[in-house]
């Protein structure tokens, strides 16, 4: 029975993702090769100062991601500091250095990591215009980067990968912000609210009071799942009945966070001229969710930890309306994109379950992966597999009728070293320099025992990936784990966007080299299998350790 | 100044220029034309899906409430919630899971007592009591129970409120929900529905045992 | 051309001067012992550092080495709750120094084959005495009444003229400039039979070191001292020249990418392990690190590319660069010269064909007696074609025979009794003919029609006339000459296909008889009536479409299309301008090797991909083995990962350590051989190598492990 429901609940999602990516995948190829500018963005463009047909280098076009980042940065720093002066802000004041410095980068690097809870922090105005603006742009970056390296594929013999300002605006007017005035009024009519009234009180039938609070929730809930941002508007993220209200909405969070992860392969086909290259890439994306998905719900059904038993069943941290099927679906898809929205308590999720959440996060979270992001982590694993059997098939390997030559090489190495040594190095820095490690272990650890090594751990891959979900428990409005965490956000997100534009520069750059019976195919099984293979062994390889000594050592005995 | 540092400082004047122009159009206007069409469109749901009852508010059917005194106390003449970390309990301006690990003592503690509590108030066996009876959901507001804890209360409720059980149990049954389209999600009972119904049916038990 | 302008490290001047055979064929166990010292000499930290992976290795077996020692005076030492024995920690030493060594000995073993041929290269380069002519003068080209100074063969520099007589040594590299000479090239070809070398055209260049047999020779001397071709060769096959090749380059990132990965989960091991008092002790660290970063492919890597360049040195064939040899392996399309390569360059008889009213026997008569003094391969083959026939005409009559001139373009026989018979081209043969008397039209047309098929079909037709005494002249018929193709090139050329590399046969030929010799060798392309500008500019056109081009070349007016090619191999017969143009030097001259330099060049890089393939999933079994055993101490749950069952903590991380070093020993010969190679497409190539050396890679170490657990077990205190 729970079988049959797993297998229906997974079939409604492909089938649904598998009617939306043909179309949605060919409007992004067309929104982001089009030569025509829609009449809003001339204006946008002329109140900027953007050429739109001046086409940028790779190190303008890094130039132009970093300062915009940066740019955001500044400003939702501020707006929070400023937040006392707002209105809509709820008599909320304004939100401290430590916790601001955080948040902004959470926000802008799409991590939207929240060391706060939103309830008793940030009012309506920080929400709207600090935070939904970033929920949809920081998207767009992503989807701006991806771009600009499947522009480097398919190019041939070109000093330039596009226009930043151009595909930003594109990616935000174009894409996200339809699609999410669709959707929210789908998720408005879930349940989920949209008013700006304040927290009122209600008198209950039992003769107490409840606060209900109000809020443009449904606005800032389509661009936080459509854009995998993931920062809840409420501190239960989507495990708040306002965010979240029925099972079907659950879907519907679920699908759109899927959504453009799983249309951009079609895009990418379409890009570089060879659709079957696309259907490989989403064929290594579905096998590892597919898998992932089973052994989440697989640790969940089977329900390990003392405390599980002791209920007869893992509903700790669980909603009753969505179950454990309906959980793990939307914990596997929030982890396995950059999202990190939750709808349960991953803190409290089994031993093993917890795991695979962090697992999904330590593959690069490449299957589907965050809006964009996904498709180029995924693309420079190809890159470093293509590398490997490329070598196997007697030629110098080649992808996409590209070389896979010692720059490229490099700037892949450089984009895989980059997050795992993060994540290991937050993790241990957590515990190893002192004073920081009292701090750690009194304050931001809850859990006793080895899960609490894993709320770290969890905290700092979830940061390293730009995820934003958590083990949460844990208290990260401490100093270290703000800075720690801010900066690991930061350099996880743009050390590896300075890799992948400069990789999307070198590739431009180069001529195609001709296809022939010698190369080694890149649209069939096997390469679909090595893809898979590479990106899980290169995973388990490098995080084996500290999950043992984490969920394993918790989970096994 | 150098070309590269002029190119420097022209793409952080653009995107201080683009910034304003975003916050504009996804930060004010965006939210505030959602909010309007919302308003319009599906007020009630836009709202918050809030229950009237005699011409008072008295909760959203969409938050789950606590039915306990003032110090947690289990009111018997109504069905109980589930188990909340939110505030004091369902305090739905402080959505909030335990967050308690899966090996954690201190939540095998709570289950435990939880267990002996309801084996206590409702006389249930401890095998019998469904695993949400004694857990806190994500949000702890969660408005739902499954139908067995819902089931599992009813001769205490019906006890508490000098009914027949088999009325009560058929009120249960009334109010239990299904799958979302038949396999999404766990069959629900939304415990404030529930005790409106109850209520309803009998206004006189609310306050206590008669 | 790295190889030339690399400061030359090889010891100057041979000492024993003996032949040694090159060694060829399999790796013996023998090798691995001569070249002991060899190894030992780069456990040099020094030398290592250019290995980062071994470096580490070396660094970890140092570190523990120390510990190991200062062990006793630590006191008690407990790694993830398990206590560790001083004889535990130097096990763990003396294996991580065995894993360097044995790296070391690979590369000793690879560079020891190329020693012995180095060896004997040297004995040429046995310092001679050259008779230098002072001031060589154009007017006295043969250098008969110029001044000469005797002078050590190594003071000789660039320009210098030489004069080389029967017996002599000759003294450097250089091109003939007058006169004529059989020279023994042995020493560097291995090949005992004397060549002709001639000034002028394509034969012009002798190779320092080798032997005139026969004659008196100028030479106009071309390298530098030091930087003779021999000098090059000592090099290469030592592998002193060796520069890593592009695809070596990018590996080496990879492979630095995941050290520096596992280096960091070393790192975060110690202080997140503490958390849990689960700390495991430096040497155990060490053994994880040591077994997970690629020791497999990081010791066998340049062992790799050394016999890789060895391999084409087997063959007789020296690459100037390595580079070039990996882009042999790329290479799309090759370009092979029709004459040599794809035929056997000489056409050959293959059928009689007379004019109507002519009897065959008249014709094959008259063709076998005017090529009876024709000394050209094709004169012999109508000779041989009409013995087959049952025709053998004597040269017992009295005759003269006529040779073939430029004017004339025939060449036949004046018998004794008036009779005169030609052959030739048939339009020469029509107008020797036609001038003695009216030719039938009946009779032209049919000869032209003759002549028509036979050269669309690629044949060359050679007209055969006799004038009778009496003055009558008559046209006989038409030979049939043909370019006979070499036997087995087809399938050579499908196998190619399948690699997915392009032919192109070179010929000055005509389109029609091009076009009839490809279609029979089963070439993809053709490029007829090709001048050396044409094929420049062929491969420029194919290299705009991003595809790497080989060819072969010999003569100096090659010499820009082999420098433009990716791969251009010069013909050692080839004239100096051509070897230096190319990268590689086929010392056989055999043009057809092309073929085998693809596949070593590709051998090469799926050898490379294969180890590092097997080098990483190796990595999964040791996790199995050596994770748990760090930790079970503490988390006694994790014996569950202990998937082998290993004997203890102890034996597990000891065992998984031998094991990573032992693989490298075993994979030597893998190594040096080179994975095995057959034609076939990408997917077959890719699937094979997974299933063998990833899926083997994966499942290997768990069995290899297992079984020297079960030894260790057997050690005290295990």
């Amino acid at each position: 029975m729970e079988f049959w429901l797993f297998l229906a609940q997974l079939a409604t999602v492909a089938l649904l993702l598998a009617i939306c990516h043909r179309p949605l995948g060919d409007y992004l190829a067309i929104t982001f090769t089009s030569r025509r500018d829609l009449r809003v963005e001339r204006g946008i463009y002329r109140i900027i100062g953007v050429d739109s047909k001046s086409e940028q280098s790779w190190q303008v076009y890094l130039r132009s991601v970093l300062a915009f980042s940066i740019v955001g940065v500044l400003i939702v720093y501020l707006l929070q500091r400023l937040q006392a002066w707002l209105p809509y802000s709820l008599g909320l004041p304004a939100v401290p250095q430590g916790l601001s410095f955080n948040t902004a980068i959470s926000f802008v690097t799409n991590t939207n990591w929240q060391s706060y809870s939103p309830e008793a922090t940030v009012g309506y105005t920080v929400q709207m215009a600090a935070l939904t603006v970033q929920n949809f742009v920081s998207a767009a970056v992503g989807l701006a980067v991806a771009i600009a390296l499947v522009r480097g594929f398919a190019a041939h013999r070109s000093g330039t990968i596009g226009n930043f300002w151009v595909d930003l605006m594109r990616g935000t007017l174009r894409v996200l912000l339809p699609l999410s005035v669709i959707f929210t009024l789908v998720l408005i009519a879930g349940g989920v609210i949209e008013n700006l009234n304040a927290v009122h009180a209600v008198h209950t039938i039992a003769g107490a009071t409840q606060n209900i609070p109000g809020g443009p929730v449904a606005s800032q809930e389509a661009i936080k799942l459509i854009g995998n941002n993931g920062g809840g508007f409420f501190n239960a993220n989507s495990a708040h009945p306002f965010e979240n209200p029925t099972a079907w909405t659950n879907l519907v969070e679920v699908f759109l966070m899927l959504l453009v992860p799983f249309s951009l392969p079609r895009a990418f086909g379409r890009i570089v001229g060879d659709r079957r290259q696309g259907y490989a890439i989403l064929a290594a994306m579905a096998v590892i969710f597919v898998v992932s998905l089973s052994l989440m719900t697989w640790a969940e059904s089977a329900g390990g930890g003392a405390a599980t038993q002791a209920a007869g069943g893992a509903m700790e941290g669980k909603e009753q309306r969505f179950g454990i099927l309906g959980t793990t679906l939307f914990g596997t898809t929030s982890t396995l994109t950059s999202t990190g929205a939750v709808n349960a308590a991953h803190d409290s999720l089994t031993p093993l379950g917890g795991m695979m959440a962090m697992l999904n996060m330590m593959t690069g979270e490449v299957a589907p992966g965050g809006i964009g992001a996904g498709l180029y982590g995924i693309l420079v694993m190809a890159v470093v597999a293509v590398f490997l059997a490329g070598l196997m098939v007697g030629r110098t390997p080649e992808y996409l009728r590209k070389h896979i030559g010692a720059r490229e090489v490099k700037l892949a190495s450089l984009y895989f070293l980059t997050t795992p040594t993060l994540i290991l190095a937050g993790t241990a820095l957590s515990f190893g320099v002192p004073g920081v490690v009292q701090s750690v272990e009194k304050t931001t650890i809850f859990n006793p025992g080895q899960h609490g090594f894993s709320e770290i751990l969890y905290a700092f891959t979830s940061a390293g990936n730009n995820n934003g979900s958590a083990f949460g428990g844990i208290s990260a409005n401490t100093p270290w784990m703000n800075a720690a965490l801010g900066c690991v956000m930061f350099l996880a997100r743009f050390v590896p966007i300075v890799f992948v534009i400069a990789l999307a520069g070198s590739l431009a750059a180069q001529e195609k080299s001709p296809v022939t019976t010698g190369t080694l195919p890149t649209h069939r099984p096997m390469f679909v299998g090595l893809l898979v293979g590479t990106i899980l062994i290169i995973t388990a390889l490098t995080y084996f350790p500290v999950l043992a000594l984490g969920p394993l050592a918790e989970g096994l005995h | 100044m150098s070309p590269t540092f002029r190119g420097t400082a022209r793409q952080y004047w653009v995107a201080v220029r683009a910034m304003v122009v975003l916050t504009v159009v996804l930060g004010i206007a965006y939210p505030l034309a959602m909010t309007g069409i919302g308003q319009l469109t599906m007020p009630v749901r836009a709202s918050g899906s809030l229950i009237q009852e005699h011409g008072t508010t008295v909760g959203s059917s969409l938050i789950g409430q606590s039915f306990t005194d003032a110090k947690g106390v289990p009111l018997a003449q109504w069905f109980q919630s589930r188990p909340s970390a939110a505030g004091d309990g369902y305090d739905a301006n402080a959505s909030s899971a335990s967050n308690l690990g899966p090996n954690n003592p201190a939540l095998t503690k709570a289950i435990d007592a939880r267990k002996a509590q309801i084996e206590k108030l409702d006389g249930a066996d401890a095998s019998s009591i469904p695993p949400d009876a004694v857990t806190a959901s994500g949000s702890g507001l969660d408005p739902h129970i499954s139908p067995e804890y819902a089931l599992l209360q009813v001769p205490a409720v019906a006890e508490a409120r000098g009914l027949a059980a088999s009325k009560v149990e058929t009120l249960v049954k009334s109010m239990i929900q299904g799958r979302d389209l038949g396999y999404l999600g766990e069959p629900t009972v939304n415990v404030l529905r529930l005790n409106l119904a109850l209520s309803e049916l009998d206004p006189g038990g609310d306050s206590g045992r008669k | 051309m790295t190889a030339a302008s690399s400061p030359a490290t090889a010891s100057k001047g041979g000492k024993t001067p003996k032949r040694g055979g090159a060694p060829k064929g399999a790796f013996n166990a023998r090798q691995l012992w001569t070249s002991l010292p060899d190894a030992l000499r780069k456990l040099s930290p020094r030398v290592l550092w250019h290995n980062p992976v071994m470096f580490i290795v070396e660094v970890g077996a140092a570190l523990t080495t120390v510990l190991a020692i200062a062990q006793p005076f630590l006191g008690h030492q407990v790694s993830g709750g398990t206590s560790t024995s001083v004889a535990f920690t130097w096990w763990i030493a003396i294996w991580l120094w065995f894993t360097v060594l044995f790296a070391t000995l690979a590369e000793a073993v690879a560079e020891g084959r190329g020693k012995a041929q180095a060896a004997s290269l040297r004995t040429t380069r046995t310092t001679t005495s050259a008779d230098r002519v002072v001031d060589y003068a154009d007017d006295d080209p043969g250098a008969l009444h110029a001044a000469t100074t005797r002078i050590a063969s190594a003071d000789l520099t660039l320009g210098d003229v030489v004069v080389i007589t029967a017996g002599d040594l000759i003294p450097g590299d250089g091109d003939i400039i007058w006169g004529v000479a059989s020279v023994d090239e042995s020493a560097i070809t291995g090949e005992s039979a004397p060549v002709v070398r001639e000034s002028g055209g394509d034969r012009s260049a002798v190779t320092g070191g080798t032997r005139v047999l026969s004659d008196r020779i100028v030479v106009r001397i071309t390298s530098k001292p030091g930087e003779t071709f021999v000098d090059r060769m000592i090099r290469l096959v030592e592998g002193a020249a060796r520069q890593k090749t592009p695809n070596e380059i990018a590996l080496n990132i990879l492979l630095a990418g995941l050290t520096i990965i596992f280096v960091v989960v070393i790192l975060a091991l110690g202080p997140v392990a503490g958390y849990a008092d689960a700390a495991p002790t430096v040497p155990v660290l060490v053994a994880l690190l040591v077994c997970l970063i690629p020791t497999t492919i990081g010791a066998l890597l340049s062992a790799i590319g050394i016999a890789g360049m060895d391999r084409l040195v087997q063959r007789n064939v020296l690459a100037m660069s390595g580079r070039a040899v990996e882009a042999a392996g790329d290479v799309n399309t090759l370009l092979l010269d029709k004459t040599g390569t794809i035929t056997y360059g000489n056409r050959q008889a293959s059928e009689f064909l007379p004019l109507p009213g002519v009897g065959d026997d008249a014709l094959v008569n008259a063709a076998a007696l005017a090529s009876l003094s024709d000394p050209t391969p094709e004169g012999s083959s109508v000779v041989a074609l009409a013995k087959t026939l049952g025709h053998s005409p004597s040269s017992s009559v009295a005759s003269e025979s006529v040779p073939f001139t430029a004017q004339t373009r025939m060449s036949g026989i004046d018998l004794s009794d008036g009779t005169q018979i030609r052959k030739g081209a048939a339009s020469a043969v029509s107008a020797w003919a036609g001038s003695e008397g009216a030719i039938d039209s009946a009779v032209a047309s049919e000869l032209d029609r003759i002549v028509q098929r036979i050269s669309q079909s690629g044949g060359t037709p050679l007209a055969v006339a006799t004038r009778e005494p009496n003055g009558g002249a008559r046209i006989l018929g038409v030979i049939h000459l043909k370019d006979v193709v070499k036997t087995g090139l087809a399938e050579r050329f499908a196998d190619l296909r399948r690699m997915g590399i392009r032919t192109v046969m070179v010929t000055g030929d005509n389109p029609l008889t091009a076009k009839a010799i490809a279609d029979e060798a089963g070439v993809d392309d053709v490029l007829a009536e090709a001048t050396p500008e044409d094929k420049l500019a062929l491969i420029r056109r194919e290299q705009e479409g991003g595809k790497l081009v080989a060819m072969t070349g010999d003569g100096t007016n090659d010499a820009p299309a082999l420098a433009q090619a990716d791969v251009g191999v010069a013909m050692n017969t080839g004239t100096s301008a051509a070897k230096e143009a190319g990268n590689m030097v086929d010392l056989d001259s055999d043009p057809t090797k092309l073929i085998d330099i693809v596949a070593i060049g590709k051998q090469l890089l799926i050898t490379r991909g294969a180890l590092t393939t097997f080098s990483i999933a190796n990595d999964v079994a040791k996790y199995f083995a050596i994770i748990p055993a760090m930790f079970v101490g503490v988390f006694p749950g994790l014996q569950a990962l202990n998937i082998m069952q290993l004997h203890s903590p102890s034996s597990a991380i000891l065992s998984a350590v031998i094991f990573n070093a032992i693989i490298i020993v075993i994979l030597i010969p893998l190594a040096l051989r080179g994975v095995r190679y057959r034609p076939s497409s990408a997917s077959q190539l890719l699937g094979r190598n997974l299933l063998l050396y990833g899926l083997g890679g994966i499942i290997a170490p768990f069995i290899g492990i297992k079984l020297i657990d079960l030894l260790v077990a057997l050690i005290p205190g295990f």
